[in-house]
């Protein structure tokens, strides 16, 4: 097992080596003038050399690359072109909005899209197979906009259950946030329910018709012993690469729902770098955005050799 | 007495594709307390679907039609998941053929073994565990109940499977194919357990198998399974001693027994294939293969006639058949073949060595540190002439496979010197001309695999022949197809319509198409249904003499290669240990490994004697080799230190046996008895 793990530190070490020399690198294909972007458009030749002097803009490509990532690691994140402020405190104000978001989404989403995707796969072919299919098809088929105004309109205009706009202020706590956290993470279980349980459910059907399943079942086990000790610790292994993969998701791609709710997440910070050619923001936003991926891919490596066995003890 | 288990008229539907198909049709059977009964059959008997429906647990597709089925007296049939739960936990219980998928992959095997003790506390279940495990003498308990099924050997989980099935005590037990995926010595060691278990117990056992030796050696009564059908069923003895169903006679004499050559018997097959379920007989399904098929068969479906007072048979003509005025066997093969007298030499293998590179971490690669490998094949010395075979035994792990992979050009690296008709073999296949191809084919275990099933019949034939040959002619393709005995419209077929007998006949069809020098035979009939297996044998047989093609045959069953070889190597641990005329491959001196092999094999003969020799442990790893003689860590005549410390020297008898151990080949002969006897057959 510790060797395991240091292999997947390793592995997660070179992804994270590779993917900011990537990002380093897109910013330099943009097109448009650090330098210009920064002082306007009626800034001389002699003020722009002077600037991009001080940026560092002439050096060569590594130099810059090796001192954009030595200064990441140390926390020196830049200072932003657009707000002329450090760029650090924003970016881990709305990394934490968005750490908020992500857990309650996944606190709705995983388990009910477990208990969905298991019921399906029990009953395959059933009646009630279909019915949770279809739901969660149509379901992961409408977008979030849709479904996001949808909500808004019953929960809160209609029966005023929860405020219509998330903005939440800076230094908000979570409990604080909490009601104005419940519709936008709705709308966003509701695009991850449909992957959780038909993940499941192919876990599960998969499972289900093995030798062992039989064992189990022919030792007189009851059907819910089969099921939650023989069946789900197996059927899940697909199912938490899925959520893995949701979670890197959940803080940095949720534009749409954080633009519905007008809620301070990174994805808005994202979109609002792009828009402003704010390389500093952009870099550190994307940069969070890969390690929020990887560590996801982490834990969930890590769970699956804690649930399997044959990878722990090897 | 109530029966333990009383199946009557029993029918079991399939509902998958058109129209329902009838799996198990109107089956009666009986087990009395204490009573070992055989269920025998090949695929698509049904047999498994009958062992499954006694369990009542049938796939959902399956639906019991009619019937009565009652263990122990009580009327399974009819009762909900809810109320078999209570019986499956008690009163029936099952071990299946592959233990590892029949295992949790994430439990521990302590766990997986006292769950079914709800009630018992935490250390009570842990000691439940290890009193199972003692049962059927596991020598670590406790740490193997600390185990996940894939930390332990094949032979220990269906151990594991064995303490499972009778931790329930139940009335009935059904044991399917238990033993099929072990190698032979394992087997042996597991059939013994089973055996003096049931003894001490008494449980009503029902034992399929299609193995006949097994149920020789197991059952006292046994059933016969044919295409849905109960076509025989008796005591073990009438059925092995006169059997009057064609299809148990054809069966019998189908099978090589041990210490069988071609030489001296030509097998008996049967020819035809087995009918597809779908595709059943009407009347009695038996009639398109049988060779006493007279109108009234494929007219009216016979009846289970009594004949005796505990014997049945389904045929019209049981009576002329034990009266001897009819023979259901076979038409009979033709004679023995004669021995080729041409002593030229096919392949020769000189000191082959075959090692397989373990990868290197990170780590190790950074210290640079040298390149782990295993030794699959090691210092093997072998000659095969023209026109005749030689087969290589071995269980897993013996380094056949690898042997046969450095022969054909498989391997990435192999030391050693490898000549075929006088011509040393580049190593690599990608450095052999065509040639050398056209003269070396092989064919595999698998023959569903083994073809291109988006290519017909036809164009799979036709490449060989282009590529090594030059030849584009259908004439070839429709020579080639008569050669294995396949109508010429088998050309536009697909390798999906045809049976897995069939297939393997392209496969050979195929290897031949090179008119090849040398043949290599990976294991050629051991996917296939027994009552195949003999006209494959037979076929491989005609095309050898016909061609004067040299075989290289490697199979994990003793029997198939003492009959089809002229001369008999014995792997272990990717080293030879003997090499044996197979005339006297049977008699003492032995190998003490080919005396451990020869005594695990389940006779065909109810009658016959063997010893008991037993191995103990599993095969070493091939990562760390013992010293000395690999096989002192398990021989049971070893002898000293000096087993552990030399490398054994090579012995040749006065037969021109040779055997590669320690013991002075007169102390072998003198200490060995004959491993076997069994009575001869005409």
């Amino acid at each position: 097992m510790p060797r395991y793990v240091l292999r997947r530190l390793g592995f997660l070490l070179l992804t994270l080596l590779l993917t900011s020399s990537i990002i380093f690198a897109i910013t330099q294909v943009l097109p448009g003038d650090v330098a210009r972007v920064i002082l306007g458009r009626e800034a001389g030749e002699a003020a722009l050399n002077s600037l991009r002097e001080e940026l560092g803009l002439n050096d060569p490509l590594p130099v810059q690359y090796l001192r954009w990532l030595g200064n990441f690691v140390q926390g020196d994140w830049g200072e932003s072109f657009s707000t002329r402020t450090e760029v650090r405190p924003l970016v881990q104000q709305r990394l934490g909005n968005s750490l908020m978001l992500a857990a309650v989404t996944l606190g709705i989403a995983v388990p009910v899209g477990i208990a969905l995707g298991v019921i399906a796969g029990l009953n395959e072919n059933t009646w009630v197979d279909s019915v949770v299919n279809v739901s969660a098809l149509s379901v992961v088929g409408l977008p979030e906009f849709v479904t996001g105004i949808l909500l808004i309109e019953i929960f809160a205009f209609r029966l005023g259950f929860f405020p219509a706009n998330s903005s939440i202020r800076p230094g908000t706590n979570f409990v604080e946030a909490l009601p104005m956290l419940i519709l936008p993470a709705l709308t966003a279980s509701l695009v991850l329910l449909g992957y959780i349980s038909r993940m499941t459910r192919v876990g599960v059907i998969g499972e289900i018709s093995k030798p062992y399943v039989r064992t189990a079942r022919l030792k007189g086990l009851s059907r819910w012993s089969v099921t939650y000790r023989h069946v789900l610790r197996n059927a899940l292994m697909p199912t938490i690469t899925v959520i893995a993969i949701s979670f890197g998701w959940l803080i940095s791609g949720l534009i749409v729902v954080e633009n519905v709710y007008n809620y301070p997440g990174l994805g808005r910070l994202m979109l609002f770098a792009i828009d402003r050619r704010d390389l500093p923001l952009l870099q550190a936003v994307a940069m969070l955005a890969v390690l929020a991926f990887a560590f996801a891919n982490l834990a969930a490596d890590l769970f699956y050799a804690y649930l399997n066995p044959k990878i722990r003890l090897q | 007495m109530i029966p333990a288990l009383s199946v009557e008229d029993l029918t079991v539907k399939y509902r998958n594709g058109p129209g329902p198909v009838t799996a198990v049709r109107e089956v009666s059977l009986e087990i009395q307390p204490g009573e070992v009964h055989g269920l025998v059959g090949e695929s698509g008997s049904g047999k498994t679907t009958l062992a499954l429906a006694v369990m009542r647990h049938l796939p959902e597709q399956a639906v019991i039609t009619s019937g009565s089925i009652r263990v122990d007296g009580q009327e399974l049939i009819g009762l909900s998941p809810e109320r078999l739960r209570p019986i499956w936990g008690s009163q029936i219980a099952m071990v299946p053929q592959d233990p590892l998928s029949a295992l949790n992959p994430t439990l521990r095997i302590g766990k997986q073994l006292s769950e079914r003790f709800e009630a018992l506390s935490r250390s009570d279940a842990r000691d439940k565990a290890i009193e199972l495990l003692e049962m059927v003498q596991i020598a670590d308990p406790a740490r193997v109940a600390r185990s996940y099924p894939h930390q332990i050997s094949g032979g220990m989980q269906q151990r594991v499977m064995i303490a499972m099935a009778l931790s329930a005590e139940p009335k009935l037990l059904i044991l399917d194919e238990p033993t099929t995926g072990l190698d032979s010595t394992t087997e042996a060691v597991v059939l013994d357990l089973i055996r003096e278990l049931m003894r001490a117990r008494q449980t009503a056992t029902l034992y399929v198998s299609h193995s006949l030796g097994v149920i020789a050696q197991f059952a006292d009564r046994l059933t016969v399974l044919y295409a849905s059908e109960l076509v025989e069923h008796g005591s073990k003895m009438d059925l092995f001693e006169n059997p009057l169903h064609p299809y148990t006679c054809g069966l019998l004499d189908s099978v090589p027994r041990l210490g069988e050559n071609k030489r001296e018997i030509q097998l008996r097959s049967i020819e035809g294939r087995i009918p597809s379920l779908e595709d059943l007989p009407s009347a009695c399904v038996f009639a398109p293969r049988c060779p006493v098929v007279i109108d009234i068969c494929q007219e009216t479906r016979p009846a289970l006639e009594g004949a005796g007072a505990t014997r049945q048979v389904r045929c019209y003509r049981w009576e002329e058949t034990r009266a001897g005025e009819i023979d259901p066997r076979q038409p009979p093969a033709p004679p023995p073949l004669e021995r080729p007298t041409i002593a030229e030499t096919a392949l020769q293998i000189e000191n082959l060595e075959v090692r397989y590179d373990q990868p290197r971490s990170l780590a190790e690669w950074l210290r640079r540190s040298p390149r782990q490998s295993v030794r699959a094949v090691d210092n093997v010395r072998l000659t095969i002439r023209k026109g005749e075979t030689l087969g290589l035994v071995g269980e897993s792990g013996s380094g056949k496979t690898s042997l046969a992979q450095a022969v054909v050009g498989l391997v990435d690296s192999a030391e050693g010197r490898v000549e075929l008709f006088g011509a040393e073999l580049p190593t690599q296949i990608k450095h052999r001309d065509r040639e050398t191809l056209s003269r070396l084919q092989m064919v595999m275990q698998n023959p569903d695999e083994a073809l291109n099933p988006y290519l017909t019949v036809g164009q799979s034939l036709s490449r060989p022949l282009a590529l090594l040959r030059g030849i584009h002619s259908e004439e070839e393709v429709r020579r080639l197809l008569e050669g294995v005995r396949l109508p010429p419209e088998y050309a536009d077929r697909y390798p999906a319509q045809l049976s897995a007998g069939e297939k393997q006949r392209v496969a050979i069809a195929r290897a031949f198409a090179a008119m090849p020098g040398l043949v290599l035979l990976d294991e050629p009939v051991s996917s296939l249904d027994v009552s195949v297996q003999a006209s494959i044998l037979n076929l491989l047989n005609r095309l050898q003499t016909e061609h004067g093609t040299s075989l290289l045959l490697i199979s994990h069953d003793i029997s198939v290669v003492g009959y089809m070889s002229e001369t008999v190597g014995v792997l272990y641990l990717g080293q030879l240990m003997e090499l044996a005329p197979s005339e006297n491959l049977f008699d003492p001196p032995y190998h003490p490994y080919t005396e451990a092999l020869l005594s695990a094999i389940p006779l065909l003969d109810p009658k016959a004697t063997q010893e008991r020799v037993r191995l103990r442990g599993g095969i070493p790893s091939s990562l760390e080799p013992p010293s000395g003689c690999p096989f002192h860590t398990r021989c049971p005549r070893f002898i000293g230190d000096i087993c552990i410390e030399q490398t054994p020297p090579w012995q040749e008898d006065k037969t021109g046996k040779r055997i590669f151990c320690h013991i002075p080949v007169s102390d072998l002969r003198r200490e060995q008895g004959q491993v076997f006897a069994m009575r001869k057959r005409e």
